[in-house]
């Protein structure tokens, strides 16, 4: 979600499912929607089928999605910067761009100051110490003392021609040598991209995982996004930037902030050295370059933070005390994912809570993450069934006897058993039902929690500690606090009036003066007075009066963040003037005789009319446009083709530095040895990934689909299983440097073999299923075994999608 | 969908173009006729459900053809699924076979097993040309897909095609589900997909099949006998049948000769051969196009 907040402003799937309908194009990488999400995949088939859309899926092996696309082109995997960025030149060279989108919406005019330099693989900028860029090295020219930015297209230095310069290198020759994909094949696709730029074609281009779970996955997605910008696509009906989000809810936690980084509705953390509310804004908000940006983010950044800390601390929270900024912690380490297991491997972790996933499964190097839950004195997991976390001290390998670590099991309730909301992709909340009464003593999470917090709270009461007060004086203000119900805690996300204790409908409502609360100020407008939005059902039961545009928005079907907007940034979908791009597929129009704009809810003020000073459309960034180059990611301002930390090659642009130099490699930091193997000793790549018949690790519990995928295998390309004489069912060993799998082999021909850089690459699958709990426990193999502890500049997500293995027959 | 009412011809439309193995039509049906599956087993990998059988009344076959080449082209022809279920048919030659009249047609034009009446003879699994039925070891009786009978009592469309996210499984009156195969055809035909065929949509094959297929590839590719083939023993075999019965013609006119001869009662045996053939022959009659 990084690189989506660092392009366009916010961090979510830019249009919806059912959207995907009205594309022409939909190119599809890093993704496998067919198996991972075969119901959304309704709307890219009924793309195909009623409007004739290509689908092109690029990936590393054919799937059950290729099967169904128009074409597969099989890529080596990580190395889609090189695909996008060769399409970026093509479209670039050729002039095939949407100009006027272009200079209208994207900083391609703003003008880089000085200073900026790309050279042998590095950006300027970095520090050797700390291994890590200063982004605040790549600034626009600015004029005058308020830190506008000058704008002329034209400039040496412009993005645009800064940029040209840079994807220069990105010739379908050297897309050839890094991705594998023959020159031919990807001048075919280049040319149907090339016609997207027209202003009536429209192209999605549709991703998940296996774009994100690599150390350039910011910038993978980023090379996607400026593909997009540069064709005039976002904001457009059919267009987009699509993240398939990978659960039901998964939308949802990042919007109430599961990343560490962030505090609910996306705003930022805040930092050791923040004394104050103006500092915090001030180092959080981004600042207005362009005169005509709206920055509404920015200029929102202290109202939507100050009712945050009125809806925790409520009367605690005042003018005097800065409401309390005080009490919100400012960590001074990174506490991401790998992070914290990092931690504990270091001894420096005393307990740890899980809750809706098992660490032992789903992070990288499950060796290594067993090692750091055998070094805790106690784990508490909440989970309906058992993980293989709440049973890790009985993991293959693991001497119970030796594991000192006291592991507490709560039974929580499943999804099944209680109501509240899941946010979808498309960043639908949609409200459901408790459908079966909890099982046994099974509670609700917030039940577990609520209790263990009032606990607590009791604790610092009778014996006090340090800086006790944001505990004591934290709000709980439900029927029952140790029972919240989610309906309550749907309200107090929504917020409310403290004057007249109405639930507020806007978030434009909130206020810097204590005068308003909100939990998230992104669903502030979901639960107003009238009631719970996110509980309308008004579909296709009555197209016509439930779908006023005809173009799918069901605006009275459930309720989707901001504001009920259906598609982001929906101020792009028309020209300066506010005539849709293309008036068969519009998303918002200018209605002079109402004064309004028509459509979707637009994303824009309004009531504003198209003009030469009217607010430039991208409303949430301080430029008021996309971000063709940016400052807010870890490792570049334009996505650059690095090699995966473990490759069997090097890096055709730049040997010299082949991976990104600003990965962040855990062991190494931490004085460990490096974990790492070569290609000597490991000679083929290996991608992991999911398979249609479960989800994640937790229907290894469900018996009907136990028996469609009943046993752990891998799959290995034919002309390398010849080579070994496997055969489909032969039992395999599958190693990395860091652990094997000793599983069944399926040979088959949707893994080729590629020929990159004049050798032959063996990519081999890796499905990661299963483990040691669940019906048939035999199935001991963690997949995650063999991924590498490293993790992304930017977002420390970790390498799941390419790491090198051997493979031997057993 | 519009009501579903009793008098109607109902079936299922499964276009293979669009399927994308995803099995939740397996699934759906073991959920609702409560089938509790077999025992898990690994099979290839993407198909370890192996084959139509009494506990799985949906079976998504998977026909890989993928080529070496680094790109190719997907459109259902390199890497085929079908979900395959029972057809149907017109002429249903397990319900010909069965002697205690337990597979009926239904109200719905759907060929039906009825769990109490049937005695497990296996007749039925010998004559089904799809290999659709077998035997429910635990319960002694033959089963197979419903066209989910209850359901459709209820109001309610099959479990399978209500889950399928593709519409891959289309479920509807026939006459309506031929008409919107024969278009999907043509307009895959104009996409350029040449490939693509009907399977079973008319009464070439069995007399036509209730649950017919748009294919990718060849019948054969998914198992399926061709139009060739596809046809019931019994027709193949009427001269067979002709023959026995001139046989048994000439055998009672031969032994009333020899009764004659020896001024003997009539006895069972010669007069029973006659009486063999129309058994035979009746359900050919019987399973007609009504």
């Amino acid at each position: 979600m990084v690189s989506l907040a660092a392009t366009f402003g916010r961090g979510a799937m830019t249009n919806h499912w059912r959207d995907i309908r009205h594309a022409d194009l939909i190119l599809i990488n890093g993704a496998n929607p067919a198996e991972a999400h075969p119901v959304g995949f309704r709307w890219l088939m009924r793309a195909k089928l009623d409007r004739g859309a290509k689908i092109i899926h690029t990936d590393p092996r054919f799937t059950r999605t290729s099967a169904v696309a128009d074409m597969h082109v099989r890529i080596r995997t990580g190395t889609d910067i090189a695909y996008f960025g060769g399409l970026i030149n093509y479209v670039l060279e050729n002039d095939l761009y949407h100009r006027e989108y272009v200079e209208y919406a994207t900083n391609a005019g703003f003008v880089v100051d000085q200073g900026y330099e790309f050279q042998d693989g590095m950006f300027n900028g970095f520090d050797e110490e700390a291994q890590a860029y200063d982004p605040t090295a790549w600034t626009y020219q600015t004029e005058g003392e308020d830190g506008i930015a000058v704008v002329d297209i034209d400039h040496p230095r412009s993005v645009l021609n800064l940029m040209r310069e840079h994807y220069r290198r990105y010739t379908p020759e050297m897309v050839e040598r890094i991705t594998g994909i023959p020159q031919d094949q990807f001048l075919e696709v280049a040319r149907l991209v090339g016609e997207m730029g027209q202003p009536d074609k429209v192209m999605t281009i549709v991703y998940a995982v296996g774009l994100t779970h690599h150390t350039t996955g910011v910038q993978l997605i980023r090379s996607g996004a400026l593909l997009q910008l540069l064709l005039g696509n976002m904001g457009r009906p059919g267009g987009g930037m699509n993240a398939e989000r990978g659960h039901a809810n998964i939308q949802g936690n990042t919007d109430h902030a599961i990343s560490w980084e962030i505090l609910p509705g996306y705003l930022r953390i805040p930092a050791p050295g923040q004394r104050n509310l103006d500092d915090y804004v001030d180092q959080s908000a981004s600042k207005r370059s362009h005169p005509n940006s709206l920055n509404f983010f920015g200029d929102n950044y202290r109202n939507f933070m100050v009712s945050l800390l009125k809806t925790w601390w409520g009367d605690t929270a005042t003018a005097d005390n800065e409401y309390a900024f005080d009490y919100v912690p400012k960590p001074a380490t990174n506490s991401s994912w790998i992070s914290i297991f990092d931690q504990a491997l270091q001894g420096r972790m005393e307990g740890v809570m899980l809750s809706g996933m098992t660490a032992t499964s789903i992070g990288p190097d499950s060796n290594q993450v067993l090692q750091a839950l055998t070094n805790l004195t106690w784990l508490c997991v909440m989970d309906p069934f058992e993980t293989t976390s709440s049973e890790f001290w009985r993991a293959p390998g693991i001497n119970p006897a030796e594991v000192q670590t006291e592991v507490f099991m709560l039974p929580a309730t499943h999804w099944i058993e209680k109501d509240g909301s899941f946010t979808n992709s498309g960043r639908w909340a949609q409200w459901k039902e408790a459908v079966l009464p909890p099982d046994g003593e099974a509670r609700h999470d917030q039940w577990i929690l609520a209790e263990l917090f009032e606990r607590v709270r009791e604790l610092y009461r009778q014996e006090g500690g340090s800086f006790p007060d944001p505990v004591l004086d934290l709000l709980m203000e439900y029927a029952d606090p140790l029972r919240p119900d989610l309906d309550e805690i749907a309200q107090e996300v929504n917020g409310r009036n403290l004057t007249t204790g109405e639930r507020l409908a806007s978030f434009g409502d909130l206020a810097d003066d204590g005068t308003t609360t909100a939990g998230d100020w992104i669903y502030t407008g979901h639960y107003p007075e009238e009631g719970n939005l996110t509980k309308r059902r008004d579909g296709v039961q009555d197209p016509e009066a439930n779908d006023p545009t005809g173009m799918g928005f069901y605006p009275n079907w459930a309720w989707s963040w901001p504001a009920n907007r259906r598609i982001l940034y929906n101020r792009a979908s028309a020209d300066p003037q506010g005539r849709p791009w293309d008036p068969e597929r519009p998303g918002i129009a200018w209605d002079d005789a109402q004064g309004l704009w028509v459509g979707d809810v637009p994303d824009y003020p309004p009531d504003v009319e198209p003009g030469p000073d009217a607010p430039l459309p991208f409303i949430m960034t301080g430029e008021g446009t996309g971000r063709l180059f940016t400052n807010s990611v870890a490792d570049g301002p334009f996505p650059e083709h690095y090699e995966p930390i473990e490759s069997p090659v090097q890096n055709p642009l730049h040997p010299e530095v082949s991976a990104t130099p600003a990965a962040f490699r855990y062991d190494e930091r931490a004085g460990r040895p490096n974990r790492f193997g070569t290609v000597d000793e490991f000679p083929y790549v290996a991608t992991s990934y999911r398979l249609t018949e479960h989800e994640h690790y937790v229907t290894q519990h469900v018996e009907k689909l136990v028996q469609l995928q009943p046993e752990a295998f891998v799959e290995i390309p034919a002309a390398l299983a010849r080579e070994k004489d496997i055969e489909t069912g032969d039992l395999v060993r599958v190693s990395s440097m860091r652990g094997k799998l000793e599983v069944r082999a399926v040979v088959t021909k949707r893994l080729g073999p590629l020929q990159i850089d004049g050798q032959t690459v063996y990519q081999i699958g890796i499905p990661i299923h299963w483990g040691f709990v669940g019906i048939r426990t035999g199935q001991h193999w963690l997949a995650n075994a063999l991924t590498p502890f490293v993790g992304d500049a930017s977002s420390r997500t970790p390498e799941f999608k390419a790491f090198l293995v051997n493979l031997e027959k057993m | 969908m519009a009501q579903i009412t009793a008098g109607q011809a109902y079936g299922f439309f499964t276009d293979t173009s669009v399927c994308i193995g995803c099995k939740a039509c397996e699934v759906a049906c073991k959920e609702w006729n409560e089938l509790p599956g077999n025992e898990p087993a690994f099979g290839d990998g993407y198909d370890n459900t192996g084959s139509l059988d009494s506990q799985n009344w949906r079976h998504v076959q998977f026909i890989d053809n993928v080529p070496d080449e680094t790109s190719s082209t997907g459109q259902g022809k390199a890497w085929l699924m079908m979900s395959d279920v029972c057809k149907h048919c017109q002429h249903a030659s397990c319900m010909d076979v069965c002697p205690t009249g337990a597979i009926i047609r239904t109200e719905f034009d759907s060929v039906f097993i009825q769990p109490d009446v049937c005695n497990g003879c296996r007749n039925c699994i010998a004559a089904c040309p799809y290999n659709v039925i077998a035997q429910d070891e635990h319960k002694g009786v033959a089963q197979k897909c419903t066209l989910c009978y209850d359901r459709l009592q209820g109001g309610m469309e099959p479990a399978c095609s209500k889950a399928c996210p593709t519409e891959s499984i289309q479920f509807g009156p026939v006459e309506e589900l031929q008409q919107a195969a024969r278009q999907r055809v043509t307009d895959l035909h104009e996409q350029g997909v040449t490939q693509a065929r009907l399977y079973g949509e008319d009464s070439s094959i069995y007399g036509g099949l209730n649950a017919f297929f748009l294919l990718m590839d060849e019948p054969e590719a998914y198992n399926l006998p061709n139009q060739a083939n596809a046809v019931l023993p019994q027709r193949n075999n009427l001269g067979g049948y002709l023959g026995a019965l001139g046989t048994a013609v000439l055998a009672v006119f031969g032994g009333l000769i020899a009764l004659r001869r020896r001024r003997e009662p009539v006895a069972d045996g010669p007069a029973g051969a006659p009486d063999d053939a129309p058994a035979e022959a009746a359900p050919e009659t019987g399973a007609g196009e009504d």
